[in-house]
């Protein structure tokens, strides 16, 4: 059973006011095929879960420049400072988390956990509103787990059961976010045969993939 | 010498052979340029990787492969990738040795303020808050002053990155280390006196009976 789709058929799940996860760090290891055509489409008022958003013209950045995004979860915003203004006009919702914190929230999210406890950001902005745990005479906050409607991740070579292989520092969050959500769309930089990835070298397994769509290589 | 040069310098001395380090964007970057010889350190990128290496040659860059500024990198012989959860793991988990990082303002607990001067410029925490809970060391190098202006403070006014985590102060004008009774000025640059350091830090600083002259 394959699960290659032509990229219009693939978006046809991602609605208005959607939950979207979108892998990658600085545009490296981002789907930027299913990006641009998130902007074709015409999609708008997502909830876009994400390390960073990139530069302008950059990965999620293009989703940012072009008014998709109403509410937003990261934990760095600074290389886009559209990003910024749009936050300051009061434009976007947007939301700041340690970049741990974060992938530890999704991969809960993804592994039927009810949170995480972790020390970072004791004692910070980052704390407000939390319950605080103590384990062993430590303090740590209690993060909830992150879920989305629609997961868009990045590989390298993925096969046509959806199993995925990822080169260098594309990797970044496309595991956690391909386990966090109801339907996991992976753009393929190179689409290869069933059993053309030795399953050691799978990072992330086809049962957590929907749909494969061709992308630029 | 350039201060910012003087820092790197200062700061890769205080690495050791072994150690796996956590560069900050800017000026701790520069740190890897003067580490010294017979001093082989492993460099962790939070981005996802061990191993980091120098700036590729033109022409031979992997759009694959970018540290933690997204600007391209090469990866040594050994090297390991892995996922985002896995490489703050590796941070928070302890796996870290020391990180070294730039800072807005530090004070004299040892607190951090790194990622926010709010109403101005919000980037955002990134991987700072969990790198600087979680290396076993953290050494804050920046430049003394701020456009003439205290960073060194009896208490951080801009939003914190981490409580008492500080572990090592390195500016152009001296090493100081916090303590619990307070900051200790450990080291000072050799054109530059007590008097000076004090008059553009705002926290005490205690003297150390062995004060030492800025080893670069």
């Amino acid at each position: 059973m394959s699960k290659i789709v032509e990229l219009e058929k693939a978006l046809e799940y991602v609605k208005d006011g959607m939950t979207v996860m979108i892998a990658g760090f600085m545009g490296v290891g981002t789907p930027e095929t299913l990006v641009d055509g998130l902007i074709e489409k015409g999609v708008k008022d997502l909830f876009i879960i994400c390390t960073d958003t990139a530069r302008p013209e950059k990965g999620i950045g293009k989703l940012i420049v072009n008014d998709r995004v109403k509410k937003l979860i990261a934990s760095h915003i600074g290389t886009n400072p559209v990003t910024g203004q749009k936050m300051n006009a009061g434009e976007i919702d947007v939301t700041l988390v340690p970049q741990g914190t974060l992938a530890e929230r999704i991969r809960a999210g993804g592994a039927g956990l009810g949170g995480i406890l972790t020390p970072t950001g004791i004692g910070t902005v980052v704390e407000e509103g939390k319950e605080k745990i103590t384990v062993d005479g430590k303090q740590y906050l209690l993060e909830l787990p992150l879920k989305a409607d629609i997961a868009l991740i990045r590989g390298s070579k993925v096969d046509k059961l959806g199993n995925v292989w990822y080169k260098g520092a594309t990797r970044n969050f496309n595991p956690m976010m391909a386990t966090a959500a109801d339907i996991v769309i992976v753009e393929a930089e190179e689409i290869v045969e069933i059993g053309e990835i030795d399953p050691n070298d799978v990072v992330t397994s086809g049962i957590f993939v929907d749909y494969v769509v061709k992308g630029e290589e | 010498m350039d201060i910012r040069e003087r820092i790197a310098r200062r700061v890769a001395k205080e690495l050791s052979d072994g150690d796996i380090v956590n560069l900050g964007i800017g000026m701790p970057t520069m740190v890897s340029d003067f580490i010294p010889e017979g001093v082989e350190v492993i460099l962790q990128s939070e981005n996802g990787f061990i191993g980091m290496g120098a700036a590729p040659k033109e022409g031979e860059e992997d759009p694959d492969i970018v540290n933690a500024g997204g600007m391209p990198i090469t990866v040594k012989t050994g090297a390991s990738f892995f996922d985002s959860a896995v490489s703050f793991g590796i941070i928070r988990g302890g796996h870290v040795d020391a990180t070294i990082l730039g800072a807005l303002q530090v004070d004299e607990k040892g607190n951090l303020a790194s990622w926010m001067i709010p109403g101005k410029m919000v980037p955002g925490m990134g991987g700072a808050m969990d790198l600087v809970v979680g290396a076993k060391r953290v050494i804050i190098a920046m430049e003394h002053t701020a456009k003439g202006k205290p960073k060194i403070l009896k208490e951080c006014s801009l939003p914190l990155t981490a409580v008492g985590e500080v572990d090592l102060i390195v500016t152009e004008m001296g090493v100081i280390e916090p303590t619990e009774k307070g900051l200790v000025l450990k080291e000072i640059a050799e054109d530059v006196t007590v008097e000076d350091i004090q008059a553009v830090t705002e926290a005490n600083l205690m003297i150390d009976p062995n004060l030492k002259t800025m080893d670069i």
